[in-house]
């Protein structure tokens, strides 16, 4: 017995030292791929900084903080694979609430009349706003939620599609709140600056990644693959998803303050249906189950609308009416994508340290076998 | 109350409820054989509506041969939309399928604002349409009892070639499964393709009626008809015909209702009231008031 144990015990330790280096190299090959994307963005986001053009620096921000609402929107939609609709109108209640907290009491009573006292003397320097804001987003989204994540599919889908619109009417007719259909204008500078952006991104990249890759993601994920084995294994369905939205409701709460304290006006059709047409593109493109597809479909459809929009104004310019075209060729593009290669570009992996070099090793093997 | 206020709010009721009932019909029809919740189908109602524009404004052809366009073009809309946009989706995701009818609905909105024009354009209705015509000493124009005499004569139709007809019976048993269904020999391009066709005709029917009552088309007119479409089919039932036109004439009761009762502070937020009466539906309900072959979908 004890000759046995003597010798297991010499086995455990050979497996444990051999499974401690491959949990090391799973580690590390995990979180190489945060590492390799906030490369990216940083080295992106300073070279930019260094040209130091304004334009440039402005499309710039912009899209980081796009790419903030894409990584939430991916948080649920990629992990639990039921679209949500309502996630913009979180991102919506976040820009409101922060610029709510964030103006100056005098500058409030002076721009925006009607709106209930108690609210006008609210003041928070512009990071507590911001987080203040993303907590108003998640408070909505802990309250309505739990009922609606019980339902899946087809009526889950016009649930979220029904709250979008609740959504949408009330912040676009509450004028003693959000100056109801006139836009609301926060009266000071811009607070949004292109590094304040780039920390933020950072930061929601690592974090979208570490609930993918914690046990609730995990669970979530299942509960996305196969919803009954998920169930027959323990899995709270309603519990996980919970977590989920309401998470995702957070960080889209904190684009959106970002976004307010960035265009520095905003009216409540600015969270509607064109918005989420935008980022639902940029996900699909990109591939919704993985982090690297949020953040890559995010980087294409960016560089594309650009780029589209430019020869829309050159259009425009020369005696065509062309301003709309850009989303024709995104929807047909978001299109294809899901009928050829649904997965979107990343095909739902994530990009690796292992996976670039499992390219390269390809790339080289079929050099090899050419010469 | 007066009578005659009690017989106008009947009218209305009835005719707005007739029309609805349409437009929720045209969204149940596909619903219940490809389980896809149409976004485009606002668009089927505005392509419709353009191609009344155009005869009415461009041409002097007579109304019935209009009309027979008008629906044409919806037919056409919808089986072309189902070839290019929903057949490469069959047997996969949900999300897939709907995102794809999300697309769709984007590039036509798009095609019209960039082809024909951002802004509203008047139609030319024939004029019997807006015609007064005074029932029980209440004074209302023609195209409203049109509209209630029309939508009894289609759902009749509707009625007679569900029931009757091989091809209904294929249709209904693919409604209530759709695997099965195959096995018994039923054409899955046919059912389908039926189903997005009658949903074009009733689109362009809606769309007839849309646009006479509002006299102008826009790009995104299609936008308020679907989500009446969504109200009424909620309420009624997604999965059962009956169950979707009993949602349309209660929604246009509701809506009736709630813009009698509601102060004015708050009929703003009508469409908010009505948007959360469909999600209590749907988490309390959510079969709807007529069950149809509602399969639980529920978690926890």
């Amino acid at each position: 017995m004890s000759k046995l144990t003597g010798k297991s015990s010499q086995g455990d330790a050979l497996s444990v030292r051999i499974k401690k280096s491959e949990a090391y190299f799973s580690f590390a090959n995990k979180w190489s791929t945060v590492v390799l994307l906030v490369a990216i963005l940083v080295i992106i986001g300073s070279f930019i900084w260094w040209l130091n053009i304004p334009l440039i620096e402005d499309m710039f921000t912009s899209s980081t903080i796009t790419l903030i609402m894409v990584l939430g929107f991916q948080l649920y939609m990629g992990n639990s694979g039921i679209l949500n609709w309502s996630y913009v109108g979180y991102v919506g209640i976040g820009a409101f609430a922060a610029a709510i907290f964030s103006m100056d009491p005098a500058v409030k009573a002076l721009q925006l009349p009607t709106m209930y006292p108690f609210l006008v003397d609210l003041h928070l320097p512009f990071p507590l706003a911001l987080i203040a804001g993303a907590l108003v987003a998640t408070l909505i989204a802990a309250v309505v939620a739990w009922p609606l994540m019980r339902l899946s599919d087809s009526v889950g889908a016009i649930t979220q599609f029904a709250l979008l619109i609740v959504f949408n009417v009330i912040l676009a007719q509450w004028s003693q709140v959000t100056n109801g259909p006139r836009t609301f204008t926060l009266g000071h500078t811009r607070q949004t600056t292109l590094w304040v952006a780039l920390g933020v991104a950072v930061i929601v990249i690592a974090a979208v990644y570490y609930f993918k890759e914690s046990s609730l993601g995990l669970k979530l994920r299942a509960t996305r693959d196969d919803r009954y084995a998920a169930r027959s294994s323990g899995i709270n369905m309603v519990a996980t998803r919970y977590i989920g939205y309401v998470i995702s409701a957070f960080i889209g709460g904190l684009a959106g303050g970002l976004f307010s304290h960035y265009i520095l006006s905003i009216t409540a059709s600015s969270f509607y249906m064109q918005d989420l047409f935008v980022i639902l593109s940029m996900l699909v493109i990109g591939g919704t189950m993985s982090v690297s597809g949020a953040f890559f479909g995010t980087l294409i459809v960016t560089l594309v609308r650009q780029g589209l929009r430019q020869a829309e104004l050159g259009l425009t310019r020369s005696g065509f009416e062309a301003s709309g075209a850009t989303e024709i060729v995104l929807a047909i593009l978001m299109i294809i994508f899901l009928i050829w290669q649904p997965n979107g570009i990343t095909g739902g992996n994530e990009f690796s340290w292992s996976s670039i070099t499992r390219f390269f090793r390809r790339v080289f093997r079929r050099g090899s076998n050419h010469t | 109350m007066n009578v005659e206020i009690l017989i106008e709010f009947i009218i209305n009721v009835l005719s707005m409820g007739s029309l609805y009932a349409l437009i929720s019909l045209g969204l149940v029809f596909i619903f219940g054989i490809c389980q896809l919740i149409n976004f485009a189908y606002g668009e089927y109602i505005t392509i419709s509506a353009y191609a009344f524009y155009f005869i009415s404004v461009y041409t002097d052809i007579s109304w019935p041969i209009m009309f027979l366009l008008i629906i044409l073009a919806g037919v056409a809309v919808g089986y072309l939309s189902e070839l290019v946009a929903f057949r490469p989706f069959r047997g996969r995701s949900l999300d897939a399928l709907l995102v794809s009818s999300f697309a769709i609905s984007v590039i036509l909105q798009r095609i019209f604002q960039l082809g024909i024009s951002p802004r509203s354009k008047a139609v030319s209705v024939p004029s019997f349409f807006n015609l007064n015509v005074s029932l029980f000493g209440v004074v209302t124009p023609l195209r409203n009892l049109l509209l209630i005499g029309v939508t009894f004569i289609l759902l009749v139709v509707l009625l007679i070639i569900m029931k009757r007809t091989p091809l209904g019976i294929a249709m209904r048993g693919a409604s209530e499964n759709f695997m099965t269904a195959r096995l018994m020999g039923v054409p899955a391009n046919l059912v389908i393709s039926v189903a997005f066709i009658i949903s074009g005709v009733l689109a362009a029917v809606v769309a007839i009626f849309w646009s006479a009552r509002t006299g102008s088309v826009e790009p995104f007119m299609g936008a308020t008809p679907l989500l009446i479409g969504f109200i009424a089919i909620v309420i009624g039932g997604m999965h059962s015909l009956v169950g979707s036109v009993i949602g349309g004439y209660l929604y246009a009761l509701v809506a009736n209702v709630l813009s009698l009762v509601l102060p004015t502070s708050l009929l703003s937020f009508r469409d908010a009231i009505m948007f959360v009466i469909v999600i209590s539906f749907l988490v309390l309900k959510p079969e709807g008031l007529v069950r149809g072959s509602y399969e639980e979908e529920r978690v926890g």
